[in-house]
């Protein structure tokens, strides 16, 4: 395989004969680049000063569609970190006319997503059969505490007016 | 000049606040610089609101949060080797300026082996970090400062026979008489101008001495010795408050030194032509740190641009291609300035 041997290679194992280069064009190649970002504005956004504008699918926050939530709990178990904290009642509807059917419905009391161990994973917005879940670019939600961090239904749905409307479907 | 002879306490006195307030006065900006400029190199935009416009109050910031906090020393240490060794690396660093021309009369002392000294004290660095390495008592720190002592002797060569061909040019050891040296007229047809020695035939010596430099400096695509990914800080590791601070400043002064270094030996130093010597006493010392700023620009440019080295490339780049293509300078040289 070496055809003139290069004994400057010790370490071509595999097999491949290696010319000797010139390191020289690199090194200016990679000079320019950096003296190029010198005179470029920098990416930095100052946060607090002003506001980064995520991308719409960004997984900032976990946001709740009471309405369609019928306390299934597939979420909470399906929750790696078991983050999500769910509690509910069922409602016995009076049938619409006489001597028709008792309907039970489910009525959601507590829906806690703890924001503290919760991480972005997404599997509960995925796993939810009613697509009572969603992905909201809301990202500032932090606290003092990490107890503050659970937050609660009316939170969660607060949330939901930042949801962004779905990318469009893919022409097959 | 002659205000204070016969006065030789004094004298040094003066001589001795004014390096150090140089050193300090430098190492400041210079510090800002790099965070400045690396920052941007990346697309960053680096310290900002420290001292309320671009975050130029960063450095002292940093300077008074080293001294706030606890001086350590690891238990297994050997307390008075680890408690000196920050003090010899800034001495030597400060120790470089005393040779360093800022004009025909603003030297601190003109020695006739100025160039030999300036090679000697850089190496007293070498052993505070030595120091510091052994007496941490700390395996990073041990294999920090072995390599810190690898490195330094390979890239000491190269570095002294870069500076071996500029004195054979010169003539002269004196950093006063290289600069003079360079001011000599050269007649170029019927033209006669003075150039810098990187224009007239050191340009080799010129690239050979500033990747030395950089070594020397243990500056990054060098510092293996320091290594933060593989080594956590090397002979750094357990240091801290004003012992790392002193690490650091020495760090920066030794750059600032050098910077100066190149600029007296290759660049011309505090020479400008046409002006009268009172005047190159004046002006001087702004040319010597205008010229001195652009080899510490690129330094820092290097330093945001290329990856670190591994240290059998590292040891390989220095024994095996700066020493012998310095070895083969310095024999050019001295042909030609035997035949010319």
């Amino acid at each position: 395989m070496t055809d003139n041997g290069s004994p400057d290679n010790g370490q071509n194992g595999n097999g491949d004969h290696k010319k000797i280069r010139f390191p020289f064009p690199g090194l200016f190649k990679g000079l320019a680049f950096t003296g190029k970002y010198l005179f470029k504005k920098p990416a930095t956004v100052f946060y607090p000063d002003e506001q980064e504008i995520p991308v719409p699918r960004a997984r900032g926050v976990i946001a709740l569609d009471t309405e369609a939530c019928t306390v299934c709990m597939l979420c909470a178990r399906e929750c790696p970190d078991w983050c999500i904290y769910i509690e509910g009642h069922k409602e016995e509807q009076e049938p619409e006319e006489p001597g028709g059917r008792v309907k039970v419905r489910a009525e959601l009391d507590r829906f806690d997503i703890d924001y503290g161990l919760c991480m972005y994973c997404g599997i509960c917005v995925d796993v939810c059969p009613f697509d009572a879940l969603f992905w909201s670019p809301e990202y500032e939600y932090s606290e003092h505490a990490v107890v503050d961090l659970l937050h609660d239904k009316a939170k969660l749905t607060d949330w939901l007016a930042t949801v962004q409307p779905p990318p469009p479907l893919e022409s097959s | 000049m002659d205000l204070t002879t016969g006065y030789f306490w004094l004298d040094t006195l003066i001589k001795v606040a004014v390096v150090l307030g140089l050193v300090m006065g430098l190492a400041l900006p210079v510090i800002y610089a790099e965070v400045k400029l690396m920052a941007h190199m990346q697309n960053r935009v680096g310290p900002y609101y420290a001292g309320g416009r671009f975050g130029w109050a960063q450095p002292i910031a940093d300077g008074l949060k080293f001294v706030q906090k606890e001086d350590l020393v690891p238990r297994e240490a050997d307390s008075a080797v680890f408690r000196t060794a920050p003090y010899v690396v800034i001495m030597a660093a400060v120790a470089t300026f005393v040779v360093i021309p800022f004009g025909p009369g603003v030297v601190a002392r003109d020695l006739d082996l100025g160039a030999f000294y300036l090679l000697a004290i850089s190496s007293i660095g070498t052993l505070g970090v030595l120091m510091a390495g052994w007496s941490s008592a700390n395996k990073y720190s041990l294999v920090g400062g072995l390599r810190a002592a690898a490195q330094l002797i390979a890239y000491e060569l190269p570095l002294l026979l870069a500076v071996l061909a500029v004195v054979i040019q010169a003539g002269t050891m004196s950093l006063n008489g290289i600069v003079e040296a360079q001011g000599a007229p050269l007649q170029i047809g019927s033209i006669q101008v003075s150039l810098p020695y990187i224009l007239t035939g050191q340009i080799v010596s010129f690239v050979i001495f500033l990747i030395a430099m950089v070594a020397e400096l243990s500056r990054i695509p060098f510092d293996m010795p320091i290594a933060e990914s593989e080594l956590t800080m090397g002979y750094l590791t357990e240091y801290s408050s004003v012992r790392f601070s002193m690490f650091f400043l020495g760090e920066y002064a030794s750059l600032i030194a050098f910077s100066l270094v190149v600029a007296t030996l290759f660049l011309g130093g505090y020479y400008v032509p046409w002006v009268s010597e009172a005047w190159l006493n004046a002006i001087g010392p702004l040319v010597v740190f205008a010229k001195g700023a652009l080899i510490v620009f690129f330094a820092l440019w290097i330093r945001s641009t290329f990856p670190r080295l591994r240290e059998d490339q590292l040891q390989t780049m220095a024994w095996r291609w700066l020493i012998p293509i310095a070895l083969v300078n310095v024999m050019v040289i001295s042909f030609f300035k035997v035949v010319i």
